[in-house]
């Protein structure tokens, strides 16, 4: 009974600490106690996550979010989840096999979940939008630095801008556009992507995204996507949709369904695990012809679905009936491009 | 008129708008400011531009003692070889000596000269540090700096306990502070101040890619308290060297630090541990990855005594592990030699202008630089033996006494001992039997007596050291510091070398009186320790009252001392 006062005392206390802390972060002032308590806060919230690369500086891990406690994963969508073997490593040292759920490449946003319970997460419905100026912290496994059950670093700077990103990875646009926050301190680093951005009182606001250049000036961005604008696609994909596998709906597909070729679509050679679904050549006269489908397109989305390869794509095609029509996203120098495709039988 | 009238109430009002709208700044929020701008103020004293004398790069440093004692970045003094110029916030220069070197830690210690009386920064318990904390780098980057003003670059702790691999084998980064406070090409060697103006780290390391080498967000800087662990025998002028256990760790299974392989004729061993036995603390530290494991190794000199505890079948173990070198003498020295190739570390760019300082070493330097193999700088060597010697011999080693010594009490277990010991043998009496100990021309031939690792030959050098003085002993140096067990603080450590045989002399820094002594008959073989106590001052000096003899993992004998004559030389 007496332990339990003391610790309702202590409780009082650290509130009442964290009171004043957050009176003077209201005037300003980066009180180190508060950055202190929000680093305790917030570091088991967020995971370190392992996938595909390793070789010529594209590292194999990145960074996520807890945001279930039953272990669903915000990061980015990048090529680290190009593999069927995700592991995602807990605060406390725990690896656990990730599964990806979905993925909107619009948003270069992705779900994973772990098979977990009572994880310390952030509710996303309770992410707050923030204005420039503000202070923030951004968390990530930037470089890898932390193993096992060290944690994340912590960097500290502002809000400069929110801004509509414009913004290169290669030679290619990326394909969103929307608005981003523009931040002052050097986050976007290799395996940062996937990080959180958080109010100094720990509320989450936004994820760090990807490495990008500004297309303009062509120098790195700093800068992470806000919550307000993945929390409907992460909302979706956490209902089902964007689902990349529908076994359980194998009995639903049509007896004559529909498949790339009759559209006029030939996709690259299927010689890989997941070749991406590339446009290798378009037939004369085809639906894909005249809708204006070239050559070297990616599909990235059947209907709303990801397809991450040539066998995902024809798969998810396996559900639509030949008679229905298709809408089929690809991606072309950057841009996101949608078309509607019905099979014509002569 | 009541147009201007008006007009002046719309100029009030809209001056109280905007004053409601930028209202000045809190009291606390100016307090608070102001206190950030003294401890800057104050902390920009001690700290150094660092450049060798041929104008040509360079870095930063901090002065950590009145005296003149600077720490910076091993990278940093490579190309100033022993002298080097430094740069005080006052705008002089001052010149400095090279004092010790640590190549693995990537740490060096200089020493400046040219004032009485140097502003220092005090160091703090880095491992109180936490992620969240404010900080500030302070240094010289890009070597901006013409009038010495240090540049400042404030941020917080993003992580502790890092651990950043070696580049080649030198320069590992162990149990260091990672931060987000702007440290660029220049900061090398400058110090990292916690909000108080203190030291916690010094700035040596960043995280470069393809942003070109300019800050992207991630520095790091080798903690303090590894540094003050290394301080005493960087003070000793050496060229020290770091440790390893003999034994490598993985994770099992379960995810559990265990032993996956020892050396046989490490000190580990003979201590207990074994392949397969799980490590959970290590320095006093909780182990829970092989990382933590190492960051703990990398904080301690080789030569250290260090805690241990590991657990077999559910059974708990503490063993106290003498640490050896991750580098032999030549392997050190000979990459020393080698062109500097220090990966990942901030190159300092050549951008003064040319040489404004001739290459002619100035006298001071000079005055203080000794050359010898396997020293940074002899000259602190000779400094600090003399330091211990002195302080021993004026207070508490039995000084004259150049005749035989007759000590006599009981022992531990019954009964009475004597025991005599003289230039060329020793004599232990005890209850049941005579020991009769002859000095050889290899000490390590006769370990008598048995079961104690070399009692009489170690008693034997305690009195040579005294009667002979560091001249005649044989070859001493002064080690540094290092701890003791079941003692508190470090202890000044001289060793010396005589007849075949390694004895370290273990004093207590305070007022010179000998704590213990290890005599090691063999590099791989456990030392026979000796521990002096129970100290009593009669006319004016310190004697021992109690003797406890230890060898491996067994006290050999516990022997009072009552009666304690020493002879003047010729005396019988």
């Amino acid at each position: 009974m007496k332990l339990k006062i003391d610790i309702l005392g202590y409780r009082r206390t650290s509130r009442t600490i964290l009171k004043t802390l957050a009176i003077l972060l209201a005037l300003g002032i980066p009180a180190s106690a508060a950055v202190v308590e929000t680093f305790r806060e917030v570091h088991p919230k967020i995971v370190k996550v392992y996938g595909a690369g390793g070789f010529s500086g594209m590292e194999s891990y990145q960074s996520g979010i807890l945001i279930s406690p039953q272990g669903h994963v915000l990061t980015a969508f990048s090529y680290v989840l190009d593999t069927d073997y995700i592991t995602v490593q807990l605060s406390d040292g725990r690896e656990l096999d990730a599964k990806l759920i979905g993925a909107d490449p619009r948003l270069d946003a992705a779900v994973l979940k772990i098979e977990a319970d009572g994880l310390p997460c952030f509710d996303l419905s309770k992410a707050v939008a923030l204005s420039p100026g503000e202070r923030v912290l951004a968390f990530s496994n930037v470089f890898g630095v932390a193993l096992g059950d060290e944690p994340v670093s912590v960097q500290l700077g502002s809000v400069a801008a929110i801004a509509q990103l414009a913004a290169r990875r290669g030679v290619f646009e990326t394909p969103y556009r929307g608005p981003v926050y523009v931040l002052d301190m050097t986050t976007n680093n290799p395996g940062a992507a996937g990080g959180a951005l958080v109010t100094i009182d720990g509320k989450l606001a936004g994820m760090l995204g990807k490495e990008l250049r500004n297309s303009l000036n062509n120098t790195w961005l700093n800068y992470a996507l806000p919550i307000d604008q993945l929390r409907k696609s992460v909302d979706e994909i956490r209902s089902g949709k964007f689902v990349a596998d529908r076994e359980e709906e194998q009995a639903k597909k049509p007896s004559r369904a529909l498949n790339p070729a009759m559209l006029g679509i030939l996709l690259v050679p299927d010689v890989l695990e997941r070749t991406p679904p590339y446009v290798d050549r378009v037939a004369a006269g085809s639906p894909a012809k005249r809708a204006g489908i070239l050559p070297d397109d990616l599909i990235v989305l059947s209907g709303d679905r990801l397809v991450q390869s040539c066998k995902a794509l024809v798969e998810e095609m396996s559900f639509v009936d030949y008679a229905d029509p298709i809408k089929l996203t690809i991606i072309r120098g950057g841009q996101l491009i949608e078309f509607t495709l019905r099979h014509a039988p002569e | 008129m009541s147009r201007s009238v008006c007009l002046t109430c719309i100029a009030v009002l809209s001056l109280a708008f905007v004053s409601r709208a930028f209202a000045a700044p809190s009291p606390a929020v100016l307090e608070t400011e102001a206190r950030r701008i003294a401890v800057i103020d104050k902390a920009k004293d001690a700290v150094l531009a660092i450049f060798p004398l041929n104008g040509r790069g360079g870095g930063s440093g901090v002065v950590v003692s009145p005296d003149g004692y600077a720490l910076t970045n091993f990278h940093v003094v490579r190309p100033c070889g022993y002298a080097m110029q430094c740069g005080m916030a006052d705008g002089r220069a001052y010149d400095a000596v090279l004092v010790g070197l640590d190549p693995t830690g990537d740490v060096a210690l200089i020493k400046l000269f040219g004032r009485e009386e140097f502003p220092f920064a005090e160091m703090a318990d880095s491992d109180q540090v936490r992620p969240g904390d404010w900080v500030f780098a302070a240094g010289n980057p890009f070597l901006l700096a013409t009038d010495f003003q240090p540049t400042i670059s404030g941020g917080i702790i993003s992580g502790v306990n890092r651990y950043q691999f070696p580049a080649g084998t030198l320069l590992e980064y162990a149990d260091c502070l990672q931060t987000d406070a702007s440290v660029n090409p220049g900061n090398s060697g400058g110090p990292l101040f916690d909000e108080h103006g203190r030291v916690i780290g010094i700035n040596g390391r960043c995280s470069f890619e393809k942003r070109g080498r300019v800050n992207v967000g991630l520095a790091y800087a080798i903690s303090i308290n590894q540094i003050k662990h290394f301080l005493g025998t960087l003070r000793s002028g050496r060229i020290v060297d770091h440790a390893t256990l003999g034994a490598v760790v993985g994770r099992d299974n379960e995810g559990r630090v265990v032993v996956t392989d020892i050396l046989d004729d490490s000190d580990a061993y003979r201590r207990g541990l074994r392949s397969g036995d799980e490590v959970f603390s290590f320095g006093g530290r909780h182990v829970s990855t092989p990382n933590a494991f190492k960051n703990v190794l990398g904080i301690y000199p080789k030569g250290w005594r260090v805690p241990l505890s590991f657990r077999r079948g559910g059974q708990r173990h503490d063993i106290l592990v003498r640490l050896t070198g991750v580098h032999n003498q030549e392997e050190l020295l000979e990459m020393l030699g080698d062109k500097p190739k220090p990966q990942a570390t901030p190159p300092e760019q050549p951008k003064t202008p040319a040489a404004t300082v001739g290459p002619i070493i100035p006298e001071i330097i000079q005055k203080h630089y000794l050359k010898k193999r396997g020293f940074a700088n002899y000259y602190f060597n000779e400094l600090e033996q003399n330091r211990v010697w002195n302080a021993w011999n004026s207070r508490s080693s039995p000084a004259g006494a150049s005749g035989d010594w007759t000590l006599a009490g009981p022992l531990a277990g019954g009964g009475r001992y004597n025991l005599k010991i003289t230039g060329d043998a020793a004599t232990l009496k005890l209850p049941s039997t005579e020991i009769d100990w002859k000095a050889e021309d290899v000490l390590s031939k006769s370990l008598l007596p048995e079961h104690s690792g070399g009692m009489l030959p170690a008693l034997y050098l305690w009195r040579r050291l005294a009667v002979e003085g560091l001249g005649r002993f044989g070859d001493v140096y002064y080690f540094g510091t290092a701890p003791l067990a079941e003692h508190d603080g470090l202890a000044d450590v001289l060793v010396g070398t005589h007849k075949g045989v390694d004895c370290r002399f273990y004093f207590q820094p305070a007022d010179g009186r000998l704590l213990a002594l290890e005599m090691f008959s063999s590099e791989d073989s456990d030392p026979c320790e000796i521990y002096f106590s129970e100290y009593h001052e009669t006319n004016g000096r310190l004697t021992p009252g109690k003797m406890e003899v230890r060898f491996g993992n067994e006290a050999f004998a516990t022997l009072k001392i009552e009666e304690f004559n020493a002879a003047e030389r010729g005396e019988k």
